[in-house]
């Protein structure tokens, strides 16, 4: 069942009003601008046991992303294709209001939200994920692991998964005659084979005003929010209206525009860091 | 041009239900349609049949969550397990879990809360049969029992899918159309507030296919928003006299 939450991170309403008052002359408390992400860092491979990882920080939010390859059986309505899932999981290191258990409604709501755009945008070539055709193929399995939360999770995840992506490997396999599958962990070489770059670009409405990336504080005082799949070629991969409270009619499309301008830059910079040194 | 599943959706510009692009499935409405719920609703669109039902203002039996200053809306979006082509395992999956939180979001809007410090307003949707559109029916029928519980609300909110199916956008899709489409996008409206409580998409779209997805939902929510406020009327004007 889904509770109205309690403030999770409370924000005085002295200090609420004094930040709005900020935003009416377009300023933040971070000093950022209302359109202006905070800065994107990436540690690649951080994980040596998984077959792709990035340990990526978003200001102070910091996600870690693991992928890890098994050699699994298809669906039956997709027998030429690999699998793909996606879970998160708050850990309890990343906030005082994170507690151990089974993931809740926000990081369910999170994971879906990440699959979705990487699904249907086909971020990943699934087809070329057979090992057997119709009987073995790869399951791609992204683990999302928040470490800790200062604000928009789930842009800091799909920057993160991203990145894990286009920096797994694919482990050797040898199929033997008797139809026995050895998987060589030691040696990766082939790149996960991807067909285009995705990121989620989180907006915020606090009364009249719009600002992208929220961090935390910002982010307990919104009324709504609303998150953009962005992909490279500038295409709205997916959608998701999250909070209590409402969008405009008459604001969405400069809420969709904003987002997929500051979605390509997201990309960009993701790409040019994952290369880079 | 032909859908991902290889299988035509639209044909000389009918679907494959016979309905054109813009048109919505038959629609039909009840609310009070259970004895013991402080509200209820029955929402069909096409085959998709959806149950609501609310309880609250109210104590709830666990009082830790409730809240100073409002109430709290708990919201359970659940699917019966015959509704579904294969029997759906009755506990929730992650798929209701989203679903609960976003129809629940898409409600408080309209909820005027803060008028019950200390409760619980129950909203419990029992998916009933699926075939597509069943979250935005869910909406329909939760904003139908809210009103029906007496609980103040400042607009009505109506659903309705939006699909992209063989390149072509089309009005409350349902279950195959969702399935071999290409995109799917539900919105939810509260048509005189102008506020969209709800919106998802799954699937693709340019941003122009977007803005004219929107128009499209705005079409069918005014309509359904219209039967949404004539089916209220109704109630009362049914008046049975005791002989």
């Amino acid at each position: 069942m889904s509770i109205t939450p309690s403030t999770e991170f409370f924000v005085p309403k002295l200090k609420t009003d004094v930040i709005i008052s900020m935003l009416g002359k377009g300023l933040r408390p971070s000093g950022r601008r209302l359109d202006e992400v905070r800065p994107i860092t990436i540690i690649k491979n951080y994980v040596p046991n998984a077959d792709g990882s990035a340990l990526v920080k978003l200001g102070n939010t910091q996600v870690l992303v693991g992928v890890k390859l098994e050699v699994g059986s298809p669906f039956p309505d997709t027998p030429n294709e690999g699998n793909l899932m996606i879970n998160a999981e708050f850990v309890p290191t990343a906030s005082p209001v994170f507690e151990p258990g089974p993931p809740d409604e926000n990081a369910i709501e999170l994971s879906r939200v990440v699959d979705r755009g990487i699904r249907e945008s086909k971020a990943i070539d699934l087809s070329k994920l057979v090992i057997i055709p119709g009987k073995k193929v790869w399951n791609v399995w992204v683990d999302i692991y928040v470490l800790d939360h200062d604000g928009n999770l789930i842009d800091a995840s799909s920057i993160g998964v991203l990145a894990a992506l286009m920096l797994t490997k694919l482990p050797e396999v040898e199929v033997r005659e008797s139809g026995e599958i050895i998987v060589n962990r030691g040696n990766r070489k082939e790149q996960l084979p991807l067909n285009r770059s995705v990121v989620t670009v989180t907006i915020g409405k606090i009364s009249n005003y719009i600002l992208v990336d929220p961090d935390l504080e910002e982010e307990s005082i919104l009324d709504s929010k609303l998150s953009v799949v962005v992909t490279e070629d500038g295409l709205i991969g997916g959608l998701q209206k999250s909070g209590a409270g409402y969008l405009m009619e008459d604001e969405l499309p400069m809420l969709i525009n904003l987002a997929l301008s500051k979605g390509r830059e997201v990309i960009t910079t993701v790409k040019n860091l994952v290369k880079g040194p | 041009m032909v859908g991902k599943g290889g299988i035509k959706l639209v044909e000389g510009g009918l679907r494959h239900d016979g309905r054109r692009l813009d048109e919505l499935r038959p629609i039909t409405m009840s609310v009070g349609v259970l004895k013991n719920a402080n509200g209820s609703a029955l929402v069909e669109y096409g085959k998709t049949k959806v149950l609501a039902a609310v309880y609250g203002p109210r104590e709830p039996q666990t009082k830790y969550m409730l809240l100073p200053n409002r109430a709290v809306i708990r919201c359970r979006y659940h699917m019966a397990p015959f509704s579904t082509h294969e029997r759906k395992n009755p506990t929730l999956s992650r798929r209701e879990i989203e679903l609960s939180k976003v129809i629940r979001e898409a409600l408080e809007p309209i909820t005027i809360s803060e008028l019950y410090p200390r409760t619980s307003i129950d909203v419990f949707i029992e998916v009933i049969n699926a075939d597509g559109g069943t979250r935005t029916a869910s909406i329909t029928a939760a904003s139908l029992a809210l009103a029906d519980a007496g609980i103040p609300i400042k607009d009505l909110v109506a659903g309705v899918a939006v699909g992209k199916i063989d390149g072509f956008l089309a009005l409350d899709i349902d279950e195959v159309e969702d399935m071999y489409g290409e995109a799917d996008m539900p919105v939810a409206i509260a048509p005189s507030l102008r506020q969209i409580t709800l919106l998802q998409l799954n699937g693709v779209l340019t941003p122009e296919e977007f803005i004219q997805a929107l128009k499209l939902a705005k079409k069918g929510i005014e309509v359904i928003y219209n039967m949404q406020r004539e089916t209220l009327k109704r109630k009362y004007l049914d008046v049975k006299v005791e002989e």
